[in-house]
């Protein structure tokens, strides 16, 4: 048991680290071992109008650096506990480490999916994905509007993804509770953030309106480089 | 056509805010002193006071009763897979119904009568039995309230009935405390119910919170129980 559940941590870690190399940006980043905050490739003020400048600062510099944190603190015990043998200790700390570890995964691929106007933000998808997305959902549009649907739905603090089914190959729509990541059958390929810290500073209860002002800044090259 | 009962946005027991006026086009909130109103500033701000009462808790009851109605025409036209389907709305919407409407009341003003723990004595007493002293209870409240991952409540709960064992539990998203177990008070952890005011400091909020629980709420739950969290 301790080796499955150090495993799942370092694999989990792996495929986060490979569908963001591919994306070709910051991707996971570490430092002696730990994990770090990752910078952003556009300013706070860049997603203007469509998520806040104070939204991206708190969401980045506090909201996602504690996850940062956090999940540190729990490899550290889980080590420990691994170094004593402490098997249930191991196992105890599996709810922190997938909810900081995800939050950390989460984030990372948010900020790499998202992109100011002038980078090409909200510019919808061309190529293999394009030709994927209607061949599921009709349209683009029909496509955005299943998206919001799912977003909609969250009955609490979750996420809303578009995935791609490893077994195959197939793109679909999935919303995750909490900070669980997109692991195991399903690959990431764009996570869109439904938590209220996400958009309450703007949108307060309206978070449809977030929902449909985000497809502005939505980085399409970037979902496009995780599905190739 | 079986007639089907509406829920409604009950009133607050006290204003949005200090200098509050009531004007006649609002109805939601009840003053019971115009000339002396009190709130919940400045632990919990106006502007989340509105929106959670007027927008976030008016929305479960509408989709409440948006859900009710749909189950009542199921269930005439035998419609059970439409009748499973409609479970979990009703359980979050209505959930979400009286997990708020007991939040409101658990609540009081900084300073009024009820957040003097001396209005509660029997509940001290079972507090102090079950944790050994006041400050060792909130610590251990305030950890779970923080240890929540997501959207949820915290509850004080008496097990079981009124004057039952009391325990410290968690709720996810809008799960309400189930009976026979009694909500002697809750505090909201989403986000919404604090962000305005203490953006990502979630434990100033949770710190503040216990200068506005209303001990002698909590004291009448604890004793006499809660028969129908929605006809408080």
């Amino acid at each position: 048991m301790a080796a499955l559940l150090s495993n799942s941590a370092r694999v989990a870690l792996r495929s986060g680290a490979s569908a963001t190399s591919k994306a070709g940006a910051a991707g996971l980043t570490f430092a002696r071992g730990k994990a770090t905050l990752p910078d952003l490739s556009y300013d706070y003020g860049a997603l203007e109008p469509s998520i806040s400048g104070k939204i991206m600062e708190i969401h980045h510099k506090n909201h996602h650096n504690t996850y940062v944190t956090n999940y540190n603190n729990s490899i550290e015990q889980l080590q420990e506990a691994q170094a004593q043998g402490n098997i249930a200790a191991q196992i105890a700390l599996k709810p922190a480490i997938n909810f900081n570890g995800g939050g950390h995964l989460n984030h990372t691929l948010f900020w790499e999916n998202l992109a100011p106007k002038s980078a090409g933000g909200g510019e919808p998808p061309s190529g293999n994905l394009s030709k994927a997305i209607d061949s599921t959902y009709g349209s683009f549009n029909e496509f955005q509007s299943k998206m919001n649907a799912a977003l909609a739905s969250i009955q609490g603090s979750g996420w809303a993804w578009l995935v791609k089914d490893k077994q195959t190959g197939q793109i679909g729509i999935r919303t995750y509770a909490n900070q669980d990541p997109v692991v195991g059958q399903f690959e990431p390929l764009l996570g869109i953030d439904a938590w209220e810290h996400a958009y309450y500073l703007q949108y307060q209860n309206r978070k449809v309106e977030y929902f449909s002002a985000i497809w502005d800044v939505i980085n399409w090259k970037a979902v496009e480089k995780r599905f190739a | 056509m079986a007639s089907q009962a509406t829920h409604t946005l009950p009133p607050l027991p006290y204003a949005y805010d200090v200098s509050y006026t009531p004007a006649p086009d609002r109805q939601t909130a009840l003053i019971v002193d115009t000339n002396n109103p009190q709130a919940l500033e400045p632990v919990i701000s106006k502007q989340i006071m509105e929106l959670h009462h007027q927008k976030h808790h008016q929305t479960y009851i509408n989709n409440l009763n948006a859900a009710l109605s749909a189950q009542s025409s199921a269930t005439q036209s035998n419609n059970v897979p439409s009748l499973i389907a409609l479970q979990q709305k009703i359980r979050f919407n209505g959930g979400g119904h009286i997990n708020h409407s007991l939040f409101w009341k658990n609540l009081t003003p900084p300073g009024t009568p009820g957040t003097d723990i001396g209005g509660a004595p029997a509940l001290r007493e079972a507090i102090l039995a079950r944790w050994g002293s006041h400050e060792q209870f909130i610590k251990a409240f305030n950890a779970e309230l923080l240890g929540i991952q997501g959207s949820g409540w915290g509850w004080l709960v008496s097990k079981g009935g009124a004057k039952g064992r009391l325990d410290i539990v968690t709720t996810k998203d809008q799960d309400p405390v189930n009976a026979p177990d009694v909500p002697v008070f809750g505090v909201d952890m989403w986000e919404h119910a604090y962000y305005l005011q203490y953006l990502s400091n979630k434990a100033g909020y949770v710190e503040g919170i216990w200068k506005i629980i209303n001990w002698a709420e909590a004291e009448k739950r604890y004793t006499a129980g809660v028969e129908n969290p929605l006809k408080l």
